[in-house]
């Protein structure tokens, strides 16, 4: 029998998933929305969204008593992605309206972009380059098959500072300021941007994404 | 330079994609599901969809269509019309819209907008202006599709709704909609002086000049398009080439 691959969207308060769960089905996966940890724990790959500050992402995540699973599967070296917010509590800690714990899955910190060139307006909205890092190969990742004239939609103000260079996987340049758009460790993946709404060139990364899931095994 | 955005806009009525010109005299020009899928396809950045006349009737956009307009489509959409409560932006975000916009009832109840954002987060939420010019030079805000007068003035409208936390301003010229003329350069201009927020403009779309000045001159952050689309004059693609070479920088796909 072939496994049947689970992934599992956790649903922490924060956010729109619904672009998410359609863009999984568009590779005929139905993505399971939960808040709960008995649910979490028959993922095969986890995918954790969200928009909106640190603070209320780990408060969501504290409230539904989900801190200590979900570090508990990045241990494991689970398939995860982080997206925008889901990318950025993965660090250890975020400078959003104070300092903030997050999930200290990968070290590093989440800051405001400074000032930039050419009084570019922050929030970054809108579409971007990626580029690959001197550290990491983007084969087998879910940048496989990548260029760097593909394009994704981006919405944040605050940027990942992962503490060391292997931990980047692409970086981006953005008034000037260049800062790391990916950051991966073994199989667990954050994007600064929203592949769920980059188009065709999103969608690669959830299909890899998948892809990675089932190389997993069970 | 950051990338320019294009955004094909979606008038709804019924069942139907509708143009209006300066607000009146619709037309029916197509069916929303079919053309958001080919704007989609043909490298729009983002789409917006606009139900004009929910607000004026006091009803809600019909989610069940927004829900199989957005079913393939994966570029973020900005969904308005008859916005009322956290409840509606709930629903119209479980139908697959990305961001909200409002006007007619943010004009109603400014509070409402902080309300929002502080559920929702700042890029979620979209402030939507109808301008008309007055007599003398300056601009008034207009709700329910163009057709009611508020008294307010635009300028003073999006500074305090920028304050209250939107995350983007999504600009019509009701003098210039429907007309292929051009954009409102002036009442660009004096948003996108002051604006700390994205500026999107509606409302004149016309030659490739008139877009290219929108972005250069009046240095809007997105253009938001339908007539020209709409009836054929320009693909997405002709517009990004043009705008390309003429060192402006866009998202070819």
């Amino acid at each position: 029998m072939i496994h049947k691959i689970k992934i599992v969207i956790i649903d922490y308060g924060v956010g729109n998933l619904y672009s998410l769960v359609r863009a999984f089905k568009f590779f005929g996966i139905e993505a399971v929305v939960t808040e709960e940890v008995k649910v979490l724990k028959q993922a095969d790959g986890i995918v954790l969204p969200g928009v909106g500050s640190f603070a209320a992402g780990m408060r969501g995540l504290e409230m539904r008593g989900l801190i200590e699973k979900v570090k508990e599967m990045a241990g494991e070296n689970k398939p995860m992605l982080g997206i925008c917010l889901g990318a950025q509590i993965m660090l250890t800690e975020g400078h959003e309206f104070g300092i903030f714990k997050g999930l200290d899955i990968i070290s590093g910190r989440v800051v405001l972009f400074p000032v930039l060139k050419d009084k570019e307006k922050v929030p970054q909205v809108g579409w971007n380059t990626i580029s690959p890092s001197k550290e990491n190969s983007w084969d087998g990742t879910i940048l496989d098959s990548f260029t760097e004239n593909d394009q994704v939609y981006f919405v944040h103000s605050y940027i990942l500072e992962p503490e060391s260079k292997k931990n980047i996987l692409a970086l981006t340049t953005y008034g000037g300021h260049t800062f790391c758009s990916v950051i991966k460790k073994g199989n667990i993946y954050g994007c600064q941007f929203h592949p769920e709404k980059s188009g065709r060139v999103g969608l690669k990364i959830i299909e890899n994404f998948i892809n990675l899931v089932k190389q997993e095994p069970c | 330079m950051k990338n320019i955005r294009i955004i094909p806009r979606l008038d709804i009525k019924g069942f139907k994609v509708v143009k209006p010109v300066q607000t009146e005299a619709l037309r029916v020009v197509g069916d929303p599901k079919e053309m958001a899928l080919r704007y989609y396809q043909e490298g729009a950045d983002e789409l917006i969809y606009l139900d004009i006349v929910a607000s004026l009737y006091q009803r809600n956009l019909d989610f069940d269509l927004l829900k199989s307009v957005t079913e393939n489509i994966f570029i973020p959409i900005t969904v308005g019309g008859g916005i009322r409560s956290i409840y509606d932006i709930n629903n119209v975000l479980r139908s697959g819209a990305d961001k909200i916009a409002i006007n007619t009832y943010a004009v109603k109840r400014p509070d409402f907008i902080s309300e929002a954002v502080k559920e929702f987060g700042s890029q979620c939420i979209v402030l939507y202006v109808e301008a008309k010019k007055r007599a003398d030079g300056s601009y008034e805000v207009y709700t329910d599709g163009g057709r009611e007068k508020t008294g307010l003035e635009v300028i003073g409208w999006i500074k305090k709704a920028i304050k209250l936390g939107v995350g983007e301003i999504l600009i019509t010229s009701i003098d210039k909609d429907g007309t292929k003329g051009g954009y409102d350069l002036n009442l660009l201009k004096k948003i996108s002086g002051f604006s700390p927020v994205p500026v999107i403009a509606h409302g004149g779309a016309g030659s490739l000049g008139s877009l290219k000045e929108a972005i250069i001159e009046a240095k809007a952050d997105a253009l938001s398009v339908s007539s020209i689309f709409h009836y054929r004059n320009f693909s997405i693609a002709e517009v990004k080439e043009f705008l390309a070479g003429n060192n402006i920088k866009v998202r070819i796909i």
